[in-house]
């Protein structure tokens, strides 16, 4: 169990508790936060659980694979190189403390 | 539209939740109650075909919001309660129980229910081998059911006698799939992609049999066990396990006695009301005139299900809401997955892009050089691209489509720049 912290476009901080094994995009989903969005159920095919990764953990994160990083090319909102589907990111000891910023849209 | 009416939405399923959880998002302030019938927590139901038989998924995982999530959002869930009636004139639902609850608005998303199979098969419903799927019970009973070298006999070639059959194959069942039709997959894919399917699962160890009828049912003789399944041209199949996937029936019956307009689904307009404009109704239960297609349809589909019930709740919350956007569809079967998007009847020619033998393609069905839909394997960029080429119905130059140097973008963005060509 370790500590997330998604920030809303509007600046809300959601501070979840995430076992191991679970992704960014499930936790969320399943605790009602409703701007991760995750369509296709966590597959890396729709886009819709784009976040942006706190610089500070990028390293930390495995780098995405090529279906994700061509899906990120889909994502309704800005990409930037700290860009990420939350889906393909879970949770482990090593992301205690990760702070995710959720973009204005996701689809 | 006041923030603090009182919702009430029928059915718990995909659509049924998400209503509930996107009017809060949207900053609703009245009641909301949501009744289901099931007294399961409220759980996505695709992978109950794939990972939840395969015994990789647990119960726990399928929940669609933690049940602490209803409280936290201050949704009231009354799950294991059945709706026994609508009664537009007092805006109350009579439950099963006694309880009358009062609405503002009311939302039906009640989904449907497995297509059984006709009453002249014999009395099956007794049979403790012989299964549907629709709810996480049919899934469990399968799942106990699956045990290596025993015979299991598929009946239907649509998504879910496909997923059920590879999900089987797997356990190490010895499978047979009959359909009735000329090849799986009939309804919605091209023959190519079909025979690609059935490629698939003859390489895997599943016996396809197409154009076959069934006839009925050898039962024991308590009637308890289904011990073959006799097809029409006079062959028997022994069988220790029976799933048929036939289609799905809407759950329209609470609609119709409430005297709404009913048409093989509850019947709404462009705002998602029914004929009563204080009822909504979504999902797999709601047919709608499509713009896209200049249509009625119904869509059978959990993405089709989402938009809909952010529509409604933006709706409700007086917000702006996306117009249609094409319906889409998955299905994973193996180690493969298919996603389409649109749909493809009336089509005049296909258009393939990749390889089918990778596999890696997409397939364009296009009429008058516009996409109706497409069906993608392994190209998930692609399929997002074609999300934007089928909803804005775009006109496409067939050759260059054809032509894989080109990227989808390209392709894409020269249809935008040009949108006279043709």
């Amino acid at each position: 169990m370790s500590k997330v912290v998604y920030i809303s476009h509007d600046g809300t901080r959601h501070e979840l508790d995430v076992s191991d094994g679970v992704s960014l995009m499930q936790a969320a989903v399943s605790n009602g936060i409703y701007d991760i969005v995750g369509d296709c159920g966590g597959s890396a095919s729709c886009a819709t659980c784009h976040v942006y990764v706190d610089e500070a953990f990028c390293d930390r994160l495995l780098a995405p694979t090529e279906r994700e990083a061509g899906m990120l090319e889909c994502a309704a909102a800005e990409v930037k190189p700290n860009s990420r589907l939350c889906c393909q990111i879970v949770m482990s000891p090593t992301l205690d403390g990760l702070v995710v910023e959720i973009p204005d849209r996701q689809w | 539209m006041k923030a603090y009416e009182k919702v009430v939405i029928i059915g718990t399923g995909q659509a049924g939740v998400e209503v509930a959880f996107g009017l809060r998002a949207n900053g609703w302030q009245g009641e909301i109650t949501l009744i289901g019938e099931s007294a399961d927590i409220p759980h996505h139901l695709p992978p109950l075909s794939k990972a939840y038989l395969a015994g990789t998924a647990t119960a726990e995982s399928l929940y669609l919001r933690t049940p602490e999530a209803y409280q936290a959002q201050n949704i009231h869930l009354l799950s294991g309660i059945r709706v026994d009636a609508i009664n537009r004139e007092a805006a109350q639902v009579q439950l099963a129980d006694g309880q009358a609850l009062s609405y503002d608005r009311l939302v039906l998303a009640t989904g449907g229910r497995p297509r059984t199979m006709p009453a002249d098969c014999g009395p099956l419903a007794e049979a403790d081998n012989f299964c549907y799927l629709r709810t996480l019970s049919d899934a469990e009973r399968i799942r106990l059911q699956l045990v290596p070298g025993n015979r299991m006999v598929v009946i239907g070639s649509g998504y879910i006698g496909l997923e059920v059959a590879a999900s089987a194959i797997k356990t190490g069942m010895q499978v047979t799939l009959l359909t009735i039709a000329d090849r799986v997959l009939d309804r919605v894919t091209a023959p190519l992609v079909s025979s690609f399917y059935e490629r698939l699962h003859r390489a895997a160890g599943v016996d396809i049999e197409v154009n076959t009828q069934i006839a009925g049912f050898e039962m024991s003789a308590d009637q308890q066990h289904v011990r073959a399944v006799v097809c029409a041209d006079g062959r028997r199949l022994d069988a220790d396990l029976v799933v048929a996937g036939i289609g799905l029936v809407p759950n329209c019956e609470l609609a119709s006695a409430a005297g709404l307009q009913v048409d093989d689904g509850i019947i709404v307009n462009e705002l998602m009301q029914t004929s009563d404009p204080a009822i909504m109704a979504l999902g797999d239960c709601a047919r709608f005139h499509s713009s896209i297609y200049n249509r009625w349809v119904r869509i059978e589909s959990v993405p089709n299900a989402l938009e809909q019930a952010r529509k409604i709740a933006a709706i409700l919350c007086g917000k702006t809401y996306r117009s249609e956007a094409a319906p889409w569809f998955w299905s994973d079967q193996y180690d493969i997955g298919l996603k389409m998007v649109g749909l493809s009847d009336g089509y005049e020619r296909i258009v393939i892009r990749g390889s089918m033998e990778q596999p890696d393609f997409s397939v364009f069905y296009l009429k008058n050089n516009r996409a109706l839909a497409v069906d993608t394997v392994n190209r998930p960029v692609e399929f997002n691209l074609s999300k934007q080429m089928v909803t804005d119905q775009l006109l496409i130059d067939p050759a260059l489509l054809a032509d894989e140097s080109v990227p989808l973008k390209e392709i894409i963005a020269a249809a935008r720049a040009e949108p006279n060509y043709a």
